[in-house]
């Protein structure tokens, strides 16, 4: 059996008395888009935030390409090839498109400027940034010095996932990205998802939206109670046996909860 | 569904094509808020050239330049720390400090009462009153990093903290310039350029924001403070040492702040503790109508140079035109709230 | 019970020391218009006390400046706490935040009260504060006005003050007189321009009405004609070029005196609200090419050591030299005097209304036209000065 590119066991996260994650178990395989549903307060967010970083567990282990690890912030969940593209899409709406994808981790330049003088490859950001959204099929963004505040939501997402996928990560984590937009933009992102995976990248999405995650994912994983309840496929599972895995109105069996690649 | 944005999106093209002007100057201020202040600077002056033929008198100019030294180079100190979405109250106060503690450690015979540590040679004294605000900067940055206090209450208080610490340390003692070594006067002293009087004090003013404004072009800590100031949260996730950033802004504001006091000692001809106390809200000023956003997150340093110059053409131009202070202090407060009133117009640009 | 009887004590303890200090109050009072009657005597407050009825209690002085950083201040507050210190005075330092607080001075009268001490000295900011103050005369505090008389003047117990008219009118004749006839293009660097502050009009327009020119209202800044002739000394034609507020600090008085140099070049007598706002104005007089003393004329009001210095350096051509080391440390004695049974001091000024700590005129060039207060070298100024 193949092994998980990232996994984990027995997850808990308190927030003062509410329980987020109650023991949740994670696995994730390489090159599939495995989506994460679950009704609210199951316990989705906080369960993609610990692999992106942003929060650490209470208790429980997770691993990535089978080394156990522990992440402190986002930059060591990046380290090891975890880009998140954060429901509020962490940007920075007055800076602009290019400085956006390379916040946090800026190119300078070569030689004394650059070394001594720390000064920026404004210039090399902003090809690679162009090249990243033209590989990514992004054509409506003509200027990469626009500022991120002036683009509209499906525009910002895209920028959101082109820098998640510009450096040589291994896995993206979606949160919600679909949320905001209207069906003709959440058709584009759908297509993005697609073209991330076909690029070999392995994708998780966090969505409510059922027709979409029957449209994108290989693999479903059902959040109940900050637990994993199972994990099904879109041909092994219906639409409404997904919803009713998910309200609690179908049980699933210990031995059936955890499903093997596709 | 889809025909239905499409059509909507060529409506709004139309209507694009419509507001061409206006749309245009709003998208360009949005680029450069600096430009809206730079227009009111020029037309301040020109109209205050016609009301008075005085006013536009190369010596006058050259005056008014070397009356935004130091209000000037407090304001960028202030706009540092508004671009992350701060504000800093305790600026004159540092500064004073700073001063304080520069002169009294050069200069033996007054200050020998007051500190064992004074008749220094006046170039290690200004370097410790330097590194002295930079300290108290920090502190300001550290109680706001480390404990998470708001800006405006740590700097309200350390304001009261700084003034206090002057006053106990230095006895509110006045150094005249005669007392101190000529070194410490020596921004004060220039040369003159034509018609003009260039001051040291003015060179190391523009030298500083030639500085600041190429570091926050061109480094990473200059994106940083702008994530920063923008959205501290979104800014956090994607990496950035939110902590860090923020503490690094307010010791490099205190720098700052040390390095005007030795301009303020060089234009006052003294050391005094008796400075104008609102200093603080002077800097604020003129880096708001510069058109930095006290949202923080935008603006360009140079628009609070504008901006005191601003300010201190109007008082200029007011004064010549025989205006009671009274009514120079109620255009100030005009243009400040007018400031704002752009600063919120070009924010709402839209592709 | 214990609580109760506790609370007892200390009420009947509060009870009795207010009767006390009422009943003292209306003995200083008593004492006041008693030697009113009396031949008015210019000796200082009498430090011999009768200690017999009070000896353990000390007694409490609060001191309310208006800043704790100009020099003037900083003198009063070092005389007071000498004195304070020689007679076993309870001395409480306060002020307010910058020009302007009112409401810092009346939180600082308030406080006073609140503790029950015996009297206050104060440097009244303004009118604003006159409630604050007869509420503490009612509470039975004696309150010392000191360097800005009240207006009207029984606001207070007792004014110690110096005569800030006369102070202006000194500098004045003299300005008027060294002219001697020449045409005066005058310069006048106060506090406020927008704001009535007695020692502010009362400096800048005894300034005027010292060089003979007509001032209608005492209480406006702007009063005068801004153009016109003197009538002191040898008499001559004048001209006001501006009225600059400069907060009465360094940094003002450069500022201010750049924007009058920048409406008329050829200012010629400078009016400076005080040596600090002097030393800014010379500043700017300098870079503007000005030989001071040959050019223009520098007069100003305070009379603090670098002030008198000045004076000597011929950087300040006169200054009305006051006494504010003189002011506090009597104060604190009169107060000292009336809460151990002792008399009130009597008035000694030219109007009656106040206790003069005295003006005198330093210059190295004395002028006949001065008559308003006594002249003496920089020298003399140098051995009497504060600060």
């Amino acid at each position: 059996m193949m092994e998980p590119i990232v996994k984990a066991r027995g997850l808990v996260k308190r927030f003062g008395t509410v329980t987020a994650l109650n023991g949740a178990d994670f696995d994730l395989y390489p090159g599939e888009v495995l989506a994460v549903i679950g009704d609210n307060g199951a316990g989705k967010s906080s369960l993609i935030k610990c692999f992106a970083g942003a929060h650490s567990a209470d208790d429980g282990s997770m691993w990535v390409n089978g080394e156990e690890v522990t992440f402190a912030s986002t930059h060591s969940a990046r380290d090891h090839g975890i880009e998140t593209v954060f429901q509020t899409l962490a940007v920075s709406p007055a800076l602009d498109i290019a400085s956006n994808m390379f916040l946090g981790r800026e190119l300078r330049k070569k030689g004394f400027m650059g070394t001594v003088l720390r000064q920026l490859d404004k210039k090399g950001m902003r090809l690679q940034a162009a090249e990243q959204l033209k590989s990514l099929g992004i054509s409506t963004l003509q200027d990469i010095t626009q500022a991120v505040e002036t683009l509209s939501g499906g525009q910002r997402q895209a920028v959101a996932v082109a820098r998640a996928a510009a450096f040589g990560s291994q896995v993206i984590i979606l949160d919600e990205p679909t949320a905001a937009l209207g069906v003709r933009e959440s058709g584009k992102v759908l297509d993005l998802i697609k073209d991330l995976k076909n690029r070999g990248l392995t994708v998780v999405l966090i969505s409510h939206n059922m027709p979409q995650v029957y449209e994108v994912a290989d693999r479903i994983h059902v959040q109940r109670l900050g637990k994993r309840a199972a994990v099904v496929t879109p041909k092994s599972a219906s639409m409404n046996d997904a919803v009713g895995i998910m309200t609690g109105a179908i049980d699933v069996p210990e031995s059936e909860q955890q499903l093997s690649p596709v | 569904m889809s025909e239905k944005s499409s059509s909507k999106d060529a409506v709004g093209k139309e209507f694009e094509l419509r507001l061409t002007p206006m749309r245009r100057i709003q998208k360009t201020l949005y680029r450069y808020p600096w430009l809206s202040s730079l227009a009111v600077l020029i037309s301040v002056v020109l109209a205050f050239g016609l009301v008075n033929e005085r006013f536009l008198l190369p010596s006058t100019i050259s005056l008014m330049v070397q009356q935004t030294v130091i209000v000037g180079s407090l304001a960028l100190a202030q706009s540092l720390i508004i671009l992350t979405a701060g504000i800093d109250l305790s600026i004159g106060s540092i500064m004073i400090f700073g001063q304080m503690v520069m002169a009294n450690m050069a200069v033996f015979a007054v200050a020998s009462n007051v500190t064992p540590f004074a008749g220094q040679n006046p170039y290690l004294a200004i370097i410790v009153g330097i590194l002295a605000a930079a300290a108290a900067g920090s502190l300001n940055g550290f109680l706001i990093v480390r404990f998470g206090l708001p800006p405006f209450i740590v700097t309200l208080g350390t304001w009261s903290v700084f003034m206090g610490l002057a006053l106990i340390f230095f006895k509110a003692r006045t150094i005249q310039g005669p007392e101190m070594p000529e070194v410490m006067l020596s921004l004060g002293e220039g040369f003159s350029v034509g018609p003009f009087f260039v001051t040291f004090g003015l060179l190391v003013m523009f030298a500083l924001y030639f500085a600041v404004a190429w570091v926050l072009r061109n480094t990473a800590w200059g994106r940083h403070l702008y994530a920063v100031g923008d959205d501290p949260i979104a800014a956090k996730l994607t990496g950035i040492n939110t902590n860090r950033v923020l503490f690094s802004v307010y010791l490099v504001a205190g720098l700052i702040m040390g390095i005007t006091a030795l301009i303020t000692i060089g234009r006052v001809g003294s050391a005094s503790p008796n400075v104008d106390p609102m200093l603080n809200l002077q800097s604020i000023t003129a880096a708001v109508i510069g058109g930095i956003s006290l949202f923080g997150g935008r603006g360009a340093v140079v628009g609070a140079l504008i901006g005191s110059m601003i300010v201190v053409a109007v008082e200029m131009g007011l004064s010549l035109a025989g205006v009671d202070q009274a009514y120079r202090t109620v255009a100030i407060g005009v243009l400040v709230i007018a400031a704002v009133g752009i600063d919120q117009w070009i924010r709402k640009v839209k592709v | 019970m214990k609580g109760n009887s506790m609370k007892t004590t200390l009420f009947t303890s509060r009870f009795r020391k207010s009767r006390f200090v009422s009943s003292l109050a209306a003995a200083g009072a008593a004492a006041l218009i008693l030697s009113g009657c009396s031949a008015a005597t210019s000796e200082a407050p009498s430090s011999s006390a009768e200690s017999g009825t009070v000896a353990e209690e000390t007694v409490a002085v609060s001191l309310i400046l208006k800043n704790l950083t100009n020099p003037f201040f900083v003198a009063m507050e070092a005389g007071a706490r000498a004195k304070a210190l020689e007679i076993g005075v309870d001395l409480t330092v306060g002020a307010s935040k910058e020009e302007g607080d009112d409401q810092g001075q009346i939180d600082l009268i308030e406080a006073a009260i609140a503790q029950g001490q015996a009297g206050i000295l104060i440097t009244p900011m303004s009118s604003n504060i006159y409630a604050a103050i007869t509420k503490a005369r009612e509470a039975g505090l004696f309150v010392i006005a000191l360097d800005s008389p009240t207006d009207p003047a029984d606001i207070v117990s007792s004014t110690f003050a110096t005569d800030n008219c006369a102070a202006g009118e000194a500098i004045g004749q003299w300005a008027a007189g060294k002219l001697d006839g020449k045409k005066a293009v005058i310069a006048q660097l106060v506090i406020f321009d927008d704001r009535a502050v007695p020692v502010d009009y009362c400096r800048a327009n005894g300034f005027l009405m010292g060089m003979g020119i007509d001032v209608p209202t005492l209480e406006e800044m702007d009063s005068a004609a801004s153009s016109g002739s003197y009538t002191s000394g040898t008499g001559g034609d004048y001209e006001i070029i501006c009225l600059e507020a400069t907060g009465a600090n360094e940094e003002g008085g450069r500022s201010g005196m750049e924007r009058c140099l920048a409406a008329n070049p050829d200012i010629n007598v400078v009016y400076t609200i005080n040596e600090p706002t002097a030393f800014g104005a010379n500043v700017a007089l300098k870079a503007a090419g000005k030989v001071i003393g040959e050019d223009v004329l520098v007069v100003s009001v305070d009379g603090g050591l670098a002030g008198v210095k000045a004076v000597q350096d011929g950087q300040i051509q006169a200054t009305s030299q006051q006494y504010p080391l003189r002011m506090a440390s009597y104060g604190v004695q009169a107060i000292y005097d009336i809460a151990t049974g002792g008399a009130a001091p009597a008035n000694t000024s030219a109007n009656g209304q106040f206790f003069d700590t005295g003006v005198t005129l330093c210059t190295d060039e004395t002028q006949d036209a001065v008559v308003a207060a006594p002249q003496e070298d920089s020298a003399y100024c140098i051995e009497n000065a504060w600060g």
